[in-house]
């Protein structure tokens, strides 16, 4: 077998990677619903400080889980320089006006926080990802969804389905990278020439890969009907996910950021004088 | 001209927690006209050496030389086209045919699938046709009876060789066969192998076989090179090195059925050589033992 990642899933052992994936889901559906709930900047820089952490704990170097960043760069300077540039105010003075262009304090505050959601808001779910298998993640979300099968939805299919299709990526990925070299071999080229001619020189590999793709699914079915299987009805599994003492202590701090984020924000019990004070 | 091989390293993902250092520090020489046989464990780097030859794997340290191509490293990374040999040539230099080769088939006819390379390396009209003719009909196919079918609709063993005749058509002077009887039956098996020979014969003298089966190499192959682990841990003629017993069991070589064979009655007591490689060679033997005359 070849080590092939799938995603980015980071390989080292930590007390993020070993919670359990429905507490790591639910943890991220909870944490990026509070970056919601945030307004003040100090809601931000509490935020910020418990991904370091987790980020800390999990053993991934930071820059891996920054790199995912990349992606997100360019829609994130664009909404924030719009936002600056479209923000417009009757009552406040510009800081520094040119023509029609106008820029105001509020504007680039607005933009600021705009940004920091954004960039908090991948963070989160990249962190998730780089901890926590594909397989896992889809056992957790089975696992979160089973309610559903009550009105008919069949969740156990879409599980199924999606673990063989994560399974198959590497698989695909090595065949597509196999077959491109024995095309090269014949003196294939795929990187010269207009789009045209290079979808075209692409042929060549996309038909073996049909091919060999349709006889895979095939033989997977044979296997999987000859041992058996039967969809959900009376399947049991070899590994339960099962809540440990390090899963409860995970979602209770969650549950603390979360809220301490709607105080902050609601200024319950007046303890939002908390943050006027750092 | 031959094939110098000098301080190859390379490493897959580097940098990564997933780093695998697949090939170190290999030196390897392959004068023209021999037959390599190319033994060693899966994922001792056989398939990652050779790919180097017609620069499918891009060098990371070190130096390959065949005929007039030099390629060197640049780190893992591209070449400057000008610093870089001609692939299209070269490729068609080194002729390279992968593990289950029947998998890369596409195109509609067999005879456009063969022509696919030729016409790659920019041979036309008259000599194209001629090319692909010759090159179905020396894997031993009917021309005129698979030359429209589509490749899909072939058998197994005929899919081998019509993929095998698509490198041939590009006409190579270096082959590269990758395990080429793995999946095959025994008799499917010594077809391909015989086929090999009579191509090394006809069209492309220096022939390089990666193998698991030590019959094979021993039979087929001059010269045997032995990969463990990403080092290149030996080169010896099959003499050599099937009738080193020490040796073997220390590189975890098998010896070939026929040497165990021979080895074995050799040690119940008839008097036959235990360096027999070939079935003939042990008939021979059984044959002078027993005192009678062919
Ligand atoms: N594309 C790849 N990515 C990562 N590792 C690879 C890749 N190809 C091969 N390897 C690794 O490199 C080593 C040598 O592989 P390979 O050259 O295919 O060996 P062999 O052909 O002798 O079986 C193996 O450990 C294999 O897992
Ligand atoms: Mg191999």
């Amino acid at each position: 077998m070849k080590d092939v990642t799938i995603g980015q899933y980071y390989p080292v052992s930590s007390p993020i990677h070993r919670l359990d994936p429905r507490i790591k889901l639910l943890a991220v559906i909870l944490y990026i619903v509070a970056i919601f709930f945030i307004q003040k900047f100090v809601g931000f820089a509490l935020v910020a400080v418990f991904l370091l952490a987790a980020v800390f704990l999990s053993r991934v170097p930071l820059l891996k889980v920054l790199r995912s960043l990349r992606a997100v760069l360019f829609l994130v300077t664009f909404t924030m320089i719009i936002s600056v540039l479209f923000y417009s105010s009757k009552t406040a003075e510009p800081l520094w006006a040119w023509g029609i262009i106008k820029i105001y304090k509020q504007g680039l505050i607005n933009a600021a926080r705009m940004g920091l959601r954004l960039i908090l808001l991948v963070l989160g779910p990249s962190l998730l990802t780089l901890t926590t298998t594909p397989t896992a993640l889809t056992d957790g979300l089975e696992s979160l969804l089973k309610p559903l099968a009550l009105i008919k939805l069949p969740i156990h299919e879409l599980a199924i389905i999606m673990s063989i299709a994560l399974r198959l990526i590497p698989t695909l990925m090595e065949e597509t990278e196999k077959i491109m070299n024995a095309q090269k071999a014949r003196c294939a080229d795929f990187d010269t020439g207009n789009i045209f001619k290079r979808a075209k020189a692409l042929i060549p590999v996309l038909i073996p890969l049909f091919v060999s793709s349709f006889r895979r699914a095939d033989e997977l079915a044979d296997a999987m009907d000859s041992r058996c299987y039967r969809g959900a009805k009376g399947r049991t599994r070899m590994k339960r996910l099962k809540l440990h003492f390090r899963d409860f202590a995970a979602s209770f701090v969650m549950l603390a950021l979360f809220f301490v984020i709607l105080v902050l924000r609601y200024n319950w019990f007046g303890w939002a004088f908390v943050a006027a004070l750092i | 001209m031959p094939i110098k091989i000098t301080d190859l390293n390379y490493v897959y993902s580097a940098g990564t927690p997933f780093a695998k250092h697949a090939l170190k520090n290999v030196d390897l020489y392959i004068e023209d006209g021999e037959f390599w046989g190319v033994i060693g464990h899966t994922g001792s780097g056989k398939s990652t050496l050779f790919s180097h030859l017609n620069a499918l794997t891009r060098i990371q340290s070190g130096v390959i030389q065949v005929d007039e191509f030099t390629m060197t490293g640049n780190g893992g990374k591209k070449l400057k086209r000008k610093n870089r040999p001609d692939f299209k040539a070269l490729r068609a230099r080194v002729g390279m045919v992968f593990q289950y080769p029947e998998y890369q088939l596409f195109a509609e006819s067999v005879e456009e699938d063969v022509a696919f390379g030729a016409k790659n390396i920019g041979i036309k009209g008259d000599e194209l046709a001629e090319r692909v003719e010759n090159a179905i009909k020396m894997v031993g196919l009917d021309y005129e009876e698979v030359r429209s079918r589509s490749p899909f609709d072939l058998s197994g063993g005929q899919k081998r060789r019509v993929a095998l005749a698509g490198v041939l058509a590009m006409h190579p002077k270096v082959l590269v066969l990758d395990e080429p009887t793995a999946g095959l039956d025994p008799r499917g098996k010594k077809e391909i192998l015989d086929l090999i020979t009579e191509i090394k014969a006809a069209l492309c003298p220096t022939i390089i076989m990666i193998s698991h089966n030590m019959d094979e190499v021993a039979r087929y192959c001059d010269k045997i090179a032995v990969m463990a682990d990403g080092e290149l841990k030996l080169t010896a003629t099959p003499k050599e090195l099937f009738t080193q017993t020490g040796l073997l069991e220390s590189l975890h070589i098998e010896m070939p059925q026929v040497t165990a064979l021979a080895c074995a009655l050799a040690s119940r007591g008839l008097d036959v050589s235990g360096a027999a490689l070939t079935e003939d060679e042990l008939v021979e033997e059984i044959l002078r033992a027993k005192g009678v005359t062919a």
